[in-house]
């Protein structure tokens, strides 16, 4: 029993002393952060590395990048996954099992195997340095997840209630938006955290397609901040902050959501 | 009944969008692979096998990263399934503090990987790092290290990181399924007079088979598919020791300028992840358990 508690104890320690050290340090000075890393900063707190980083940084900017390119990508991936799922659904025939297995075989493929003709078709299509261009590749490339999750739920919908709709004359859009939308929202939303989670921390396609810092998000910008402030991590750690709050404050009231959307992708991936 | 033909319409936004920035450039890698285009020059030549014999035979990075992946999955894959597994059977229970703790343990997955390469960065810095200053106030200073820039530690390094980052998610799913194990199981059991270990290697475990093969599957390709971590911690050094295939793509595409040989590194990589994803559906099958 004590060992159970202690072990606990050690888990929670594992994840709260870094994280505690961010927080610490991003209200310290370098010279606080040098002199003692592990401390509490004796000379008071300092908000410096807050007021500066907004100031010498296009945070802001950053931010709203991030902010865009995450809410339009997450809108259309879920709005054309849930089109396919109810189409795959729907026409239960082997086309909708081919259709079905092209987007599952999308999940297998790592980012990586596409990237390199990826980055000469975005610059053909002049779709680098553009959150438009982002948005793009983000719902096509995140479409197979959440295609197989909301494919699964619908699948269990009672087809009576499809059929029955078709007989009132009500049709494929009809029977989508009426229907199945509403009764898939639980599936919909934590399908919607999953990919809003996804969005906001990827760093791989801002790497390859934004080099202008007017379109940076902020994954991206953090990173050049690490090579810019190389080991200044009282700027590096508020940077972190910053990046993390809309989650952080998302998770602490929608924890149990968060759990059922990242785990859900995660057993359906 | 009759589906109104309107159906195929559902599928044109997502299916176009697909097609054109994700079906074309895998099929397009694959055709690459077979030539020396440099990603910018509009003239390339075919040079047929010729990448694929060079990653096999002429290139010993290459080999390494394939090491540097087996070595990074082996540890996270054991590391974190038995720190999910061991703390899901102690949280089990739905009270107030195990709720909290379950929660605070998932925390990490929300964050970005940039965010966790940073805090781990920070962790393992030699002079400034927490890791060192602790093991120096409980008395362990003979083991302090140059965690990130010790070309035999560093890939472990890295691993450990992914399992702070991960085990939370995976240990949620373990909590999930010992919970879908029906209570009077482990009341037979108790009737019987079996014991504890009894109980947990004759009910829990052939139970939570399955979570345990999803559990597995997920944590094998997340973790050999791994890029931002090491790309934001070590960027594939010291000395090659931490290049994954991933990294390795990305550096000999974009610094060496080298797509054709990219694009066939990329062919073997999603060759190999198909591979280990064939394996772990065929597991997945036959585990199936029903009760």
């Amino acid at each position: 029993m004590l060992f159970r508690k202690f072990s606990l104890a050690v888990y929670a320690l594992l994840i709260l002393i870094p994280l505690l050290v961010v927080v610490l340090t991003s209200v310290k000075t370098l010279q606080e952060t040098f002199a003692n890393p592990l401390g509490i900063p004796e000379g008071g707190l300092h908000f410096d590395n807050y007021v500066n980083i907004f100031q010498e940084q296009t945070m802001a900017g950053y931010f709203m990048n991030s902010s865009v390119v995450t809410l339009f990508s997450v809108s259309f991936t879920l709005l054309f996954a849930a089109m396919i799922a109810f189409g795959i659904t729907r026409l239960n025939n082997w086309i909708g099992n081919v259709l079905f297995l092209l987007f599952a075989f999308g999940m297998m493929v790592p980012a990586q195997v596409s990237m390199v003709p990826l980055y000469s078709l975005m610059l053909d299509l002049n779709l680098t340095n553009s959150l438009f261009g982002l948005i793009l590749v983000n719902v096509a490339t995140t479409l197979p997840i959440a295609v197989f999750i909301l494919t699964g739920f619908m699948k269990t919908l009672p087809k009576e209630l499809f059929e029955a709709s078709t007989m009132d004359g009500a049709g494929n859009w009809r029977v989508f938006t009426k229907i199945v939308i509403p009764l898939s929202l639980p599936s919909l939303s934590a399908t919607a955290i999953f990919l809003f989670v996804m969005h906001w921390n990827d760093l791989l396609y801002p790497l390859l397609f934004i080099t202008d810092n007017a379109y940076k998000t902020l994954p991206l910008a953090l990173l050049e901040f690490q090579g810019q402030y190389a080991t200044n991590y009282p700027m590096l750690f508020t940077g972190v902050i910053i990046a993390s709050a809309p989650m952080v404050v998302a998770y602490i009231f929608l924890q149990r959501f968060f759990v059922a959307g990242i785990t859900a992708g995660a057993v359906k991936g | 009944m009759k589906i109104s033909k309107s159906i195929y319409l559902f599928f044109i936004p997502g299916f176009l969008l697909y097609s054109v920035f994700f079906l074309y450039p895998t099929v397009s890698a694959l055709f690459y692979s077979f030539t020396d285009w440099d990603g910018f020059s509009p003239a390339f030549q075919f040079v047929g096998l010729d990448n694929y014999e060079r990653a096999f035979t002429g290139d010993s990075i290459f080999r390494k990263t394939i090491g540097n992946n087996l070595k990074f999955m082996l540890v996270v894959v054991v590391f974190q399934t038995l720190v999910a597994l061991a703390f899901a059977l102690i949280v089990l229970k739905n009270t107030k503090t195990t709720v909290f703790l379950r929660a605070l343990y998932f925390f990490p997955t929300i964050l970005s990987s940039v965010s966790v390469a940073f805090i781990w960065s920070f962790i393992y810095d030699p002079s400034l790092g927490i890791l060192n200053q602790l093991l120096e106030l409980v008395g362990l200073g003979f083991l302090t290290q140059n965690w990130l820039g010790n070309a035999d530690l560093a890939i472990y390094s890295l691993a450990m990181t992914q399992v702070w980052f991960h085990a939370g998610q995976m240990l949620i799913i373990f909590v999930a399924g010992l919970q879908a194990i029906p209570q009077d199981l482990y009341e037979v059991a108790k009737i019987e007079g079996a014991s504890k270990w009894q109980t947990f290697s004759k009910v829990t475990w052939p139970l939570l088979a399955p979570s345990a093969t999803i559990v597995v599957a997920y944590t094998t390709i997340q973790s050999f598919k791994a890029f931002d971590l090491v790309f934001a911690m070590t960027r594939g050094g010291p000395n090659n020791s931490t290049e994954i295939i991933a990294t390795y793509i990305y550096e000999v595409a974009f610094r060496g300028f080298q797509f054709g040989y990219a694009s066939a590194i990329s062919v073997i990589f999603m060759a190999i992840i198909a591979i280990i994803t064939y394996v772990q559906f065929k597991a997945l099958r036959s585990d199936r358990i029903s009760y």
